[in-house]
């Protein structure tokens, strides 16, 4: 099996990291992963792209990729525009967004294959009630690891939590667990298509 | 097992150089090398790394800095990309013709101008003759394994020659990967203390680099070829003891994948070489006798590898991600060279430029080209000796 997949939020919002995290889940899980940034420059506040390979064979290929079988949405505003058509989800895939309840998708705003799966968590409230903003930037990238987790199963919500434990130590560590955890509960099934 | 930790390329070689108990370290930042620079001062400042990092206001004086050091006796590292490479240039053939061993870490990136910070090759087979040994990776694994490996090649009294390794930029420089990091002490002790032909320290009267009559310089340079041709044996030695010792090794200077019964094969150099693997197993399952002989070294060249599995086969396909302009790819141009020195009847040797500026060259587009060769060649046709393959 090869997971590919992509973390679409702004410059800033820790899609690299979440990605990195997300590289170390695997290892513990006993898989092969890559974790990597968009090839180029970024700025803070723009769209900007960051990419993980899940396999349990080593991985050959490399480089970036706009075809995924999973497509992660940090901030859900990114969805009003065109600019997630960029990425094509394969069919069977999933995607999974960071969103507030009254949410609903508007799917001529993304390119996706058949029976593609949509998850929503409210990622930014729970960073705001775990007190998770940094620079007045809620923390949301270690909360859509939990609902990456929960709405693919590739990799344990235990090994996301050990993996963010290992990533930031101590109390950082923590509070960020106990945001992916909540993440990964109140992670919902939003529509099938 | 050794401890096991999500490194980029990039921090690889970092710890690599931790791990061989680097004594000096002395660079200058520059994309996509930054990090490299960056994780060795964080290293050495929360105390995991007893090493000193001298700051130096340009890549020339990074090279003679890390020069002087090493000519003192100290172990030594510097990283560089591209242009960074480019300034370092002669210093890199005053290390070599020195016989000292200095690592160099390339993390390749395309010349300008355009402004590009993307990988070709083309400031990797800019030091094609500087007399240093050059490597290149496949991933991030590898990096930290060579770095390592480099030292106990370049501080071998058979050669003492500097050694480059190179990785790519972005594709191993900035991707994150679970590296296992060998047993420092164990790293340690296979080492061993730094050696080196002669240390100016003081102690002992010793000029180097006066006036050398014509037929003393062609004595040291042939004696640097010889070291060179040497290293071909030295380089497989190390390769091997590292994998009793750690348990990795990469075959020595090539690395061949499916090669043994192969009709074809496919070469290339660098992280891509993955994807073109990854492609040669898709056209193994329908059935196509195809390996791929991947460069682990490009100097010494390892020709008698490349002629050990290229004997009697029907065609080579060689990638390469950059152009030696009026001439071919360069990696091409060896393979030709070197297979001559075995045979005067060679299969179809095709060279495909491509990836050039850090172009995406995927899984799937090598499996194309490479199957294109291979039907060609059997439905009777000769393909190109050399085609770009270029798209938008």
């Amino acid at each position: 099996m090869l997971y590919e997949i992509i973390f679409y939020g702004r410059g800033g919002q820790g899609g690299v990291t979440a990605a990195n995290i997300l590289v170390y889940a695997a290892m513990y899980q006993g898989l092969y992963a890559q974790g990597f940034p968009f090839f180029g420059a970024e700025r803070r506040g723009a769209p900007v792209r960051a990419f993980a390979r899940i396999s349990d064979k080593p991985i050959l290929r490399h480089g970036m990729f706009n075809d995924t079988d999973i497509l992660v949405i940090l901030d859900h505003k990114l969805a009003e525009m065109d600019i997630l058509k960029q990425v094509h989800v394969r069919d069977n895939g999933l995607v999974v967004l960071n969103a507030p309840d009254n949410y609903r998708v508007k799917l001529e705003r993304f390119s996706i294959g058949d029976n593609v799966k949509f998850y929503r968590v409210d990622a930014t409230r729970i960073a705001i009630e775990n007190k998770l903003v940094v620079a007045g930037w809620p923390v949301v990238n270690t909360s859509m690891l939990g609902a990456l987790s929960k709405a693919s199963g590739i990799v344990s919500i235990d090994n996301i939590v050990k993996a963010i434990k290992s990533y930031f130590k101590g109390r950082i560590g923590e509070i960020n667990a106990v945001a992916a955890k909540q993440a990964y509960e109140k992670t919902i099934l939003l529509e099938e298509v | 097992m050794g401890e096991k930790l999500v490194l980029t390329g990039n921090y690889a070689v970092a710890y690599a150089a931790k791990l061989a108990r680097v004594d000096i370290v002395a660079a200058y930042p520059i994309t996509p090398q930054t990090t490299i620079v960056e994780k060795i001062a964080e290293l050495i400042e929360s105390g995991e790394m007893d090493a000193i990092m001298i700051n130096v206001e340009s890549e020339h004086s990074a090279l003679a800095a890390t020069f002087g050091a090493a000519v003192a006796g100290a172990r030594v590292l510097t990283a560089t990309s591209s242009h960074g490479l480019m300034y370092m240039h002669e210093y890199l053939h005053w290390t070599s013709r020195a016989r000292i061993p200095v690592v160099l870490a390339l993390v390749t990136r395309t010349l300008a101008p355009g402004w590009n910070i993307w990988s070709s090759h083309d400031d990797f087979y800019g030091q094609r003759d500087t007399g240093w040994i050059l490597s290149f990776a496949l991933d991030n694994q590898e990096v930290l394994d060579t770095t390592i490996q480099a030292f106990k090649i370049s501080e071998d009294p058979r050669v003492y020659l500097p050694v480059l390794v190179a990785l790519d930029a972005f594709i191993l420089s900035h991707t994150s990967m679970p590296v296992e990091l060998p047993d420092e002490k164990q790293v340690a002790e296979w080492l061993g203390p730094r050696r080196q032909g002669y240390v100016v320290d003081g102690r002992e009267l010793l000029a180097i680099g006066n006036l050398t009559w014509p037929e003393d310089t062609e004595e040291m340079v042939m004696d640097l070829w010889r070291a060179m041709e040497e290293s071909y044996n030295v380089i497989k030695e190390v390769d091997r003891e590292y994998g009793k010792l750690f348990g990795r090794s990469y075959g020595g200077l090539i690395q061949c994948i499916n090669c043994s019964d192969a009709k074809y094969l496919a070469v290339a150099m660098g992280a891509w070489s993955g994807d073109l693997m990854e492609a040669v197993n898709m056209l193994r399952e329908e059935g196509y006798s195809i390996g791929v002989l991947r460069v682990r070294f490009y100097r010494p060249f390892p020709h008698r590898d490349i002629w050990e599995y290229a004997r009697g086969v029907k065609g080579l396909i060689v990638y390469d991600r950059a152009i030696s302009f009026g001439a071919w790819g360069q990696l091409y141009t060896d393979t030709v060279a070197g297979l001559y020195q075995y045979t005067t009847k060679l299969p179809i040797i095709s060279n495909v430029i491509a990836g050039v500026g850090g172009v995406n060259v995927t899984a799937e587009e090598f499996y194309e080209l490479t199957k294109n060769f291979i039907e060609k060649i059997e439905g009777g046709e000769e393909p190109p000796r050399i085609t770009w393959y270029h798209r938008r």
